[in-house]
């Protein structure tokens, strides 16, 4: 397992799979938004939570169809189905590789694009907590997504309609923590909710995510 | 005698084509009745007036639209465990009308709240709800239409359904969490001590049995279809081995 994470990290970093591209998504997407709806602090401020969730999301979005997509072009998917590492560890390794080259990016440079939209300073952290804590959510509901459509050509458009609808509890707890964060009020809740769907969906989307592969590899 | 003799489709073919009339001329009866009565039969609402009688369409339609979806969570977990082909077409044929349903239990809703609540859309927690289950039944459907081989599809879609209806009661939930709602409490309940009035409440629940035998019949000949189509493209390939 290990040497798999490490394998999809190199790749990811060396071979421009992605990695960087979505953190540059955000990024764009945090400067368009001010020049679509106008600079004023008073208007950015209270979307500014939402929008950032957004914009994660979104990020997480783009990279996802590489996750098993590369592997089954060259075969070393079913290389890794036939090694002795059950499907269900390839399946969580994918998604662990996903999350620190995507979600783990975005959770760090989440809070310092806060600062390009006047978020209120007490919700920065929070933002920031709440990222770290949902982006690992977004990485496994997304390889399950990859998974399922990884056979298809034109799958990626297909693989955005699958994930989104997944993807709403998710980003309705995690950018209710940070607007609670910036209202002043306790966002313990939503984020224990948060951590509750990220756990539920380590823990049990492998099995499915295998499933998946199992199905798409016969 | 067991239910599992209709997974042949041969069986299912016969005793479907058999019992097809009679759960048309009972959902076209009570569809009817159901309607007729409540459109033209009932009094006004002392509060609602004669918008109230929308409720004849609207609540049988959102009934099948969240039961549409159980039922193909059901025959998912059939296809998975027992691999029977009748099942998986089942499912199949019902996510469509499923996702009709919700429109018209939207649409009608929508042409409701804009008399009573001063709005088309209100980001309510039921209504939402129900925006998000017609696109978790859009990616069931986007997804079956996308893969070929017709037994991967299944298997597949099975799997989406299975995790999708996990993510489905849990966005219903949290939407709930996220905004107070506007809609008023459940029409039917088994529990509730008080439901709509009866003079509402009996043609309610005859359009609502019109609904459920509609809906049975929809998926009766939408999986006779597929069984058919199936049935082409094997006589098909044969054709073209010979």
């Amino acid at each position: 397992m290990i040497a798999l994470l490490l394998r999809d990290l190199r790749l990811a970093i060396r071979a421009g799979g992605g990695f960087g591209l979505g953190l540059a998504f955000f990024l764009i997407l945090a400067t368009l938004v001010p020049l679509a709806v106008g600079p004023q602090p008073d208007l950015l401020a209270p979307i500014a939570p939402g929008i950032l969730w957004l914009g994660a999301l979104l990020a997480c979005l783009l990279s996802l169809d590489r996750i098993f997509a590369l592997d089954l072009d060259d075969g070393s998917l079913d290389l890794l189905a036939t090694a002795p590492l059950p499907l269900e560890g390839v399946a969580a390794t994918k998604a662990l590789a996903h999350w620190l080259t995507t979600g783990l990016p975005l959770a760090i440079a989440g809070p310092a694009l806060s600062l390009l939209l006047f978020m209120p300073a007490p919700a920065v952290p929070w933002l920031g907590l709440s990222l770290l804590l949902g982006t690992p959510a977004l990485s496994w509901i997304g390889t399950f997504g990859a998974a399922l459509t990884v056979g298809l050509r034109r799958g990626s458009l297909l693989l955005s309609l699958l994930v989104l609808p997944l993807y709403i509890p998710t980003l309705v707890f995690g950018a209710e923590v940070v607007r609670r964060g910036a209202e002043g009020l306790s966002p313990a809740t939503p984020l224990a909710l948060l951590a509750g769907i990220t756990l539920g969906c380590i823990g049990l989307l492998p099995f499915a995510t295998a499933a998946a592969l199992r199905i798409n590899l016969k | 005698m067991s239910i599992w003799e209709y997974a042949n489709p041969r069986r299912f073919m016969a005793t479907s084509t058999a019992v097809l009339p009679w759960v048309w001329t009972a959902a076209a009866v009570l569809c009817a009745t159901g309607l007729i009565w409540g459109f033209f039969f009932t009094p006004e609402d002392y509060r609602m007036g004669y918008s109230v009688k929308i409720i004849y369409l609207h609540v049988p339609s959102a009934f099948i639209a969240i039961n549409a979806w159980f039922m193909m969570l059901v025959a998912s977990l059939i296809w998975l465990v027992r691999r029977h082909h009748v099942s998986a077409l089942a499912a199949r044929a019902a996510a469509p009308i499923g996702l009709v349903m919700t429109a018209v239990a939207l649409l009608t809703g929508a042409i409701w709240g804009k008399p009573m609540w001063g709005t088309y859309w209100e980001w309510d927690p039921r209504l939402t709800a129900f925006l998000i289950l017609g696109l978790f039944y859009l990616g069931y459907i986007a997804l079956w239409s996308a893969i070929e081989a017709a037994d991967q599809a299944a298997d597949l879609t099975s799997i989406l359904c299975l995790v999708g209806t996990v993510f489905a009661v849990l966005s219903r939930y949290a939407a709930h969490f996220w905004n107070q709602g506007l809609h008023q409490g459940a029409s039917l309940s088994l529990d509730a001590e008080e439901n709509v009035a009866d003079v509402f409440w009996l043609p309610l629940v005859v359009s609502l049995a019109g609904f459920v035998l509609l809906f049975i019949a929809l998926v009766l000949v939408r999986t006779r279809t597929e069984i058919r189509r199936r049935r082409i493209q094997a006589l098909a390939a044969r054709e073209r081995l010979a």
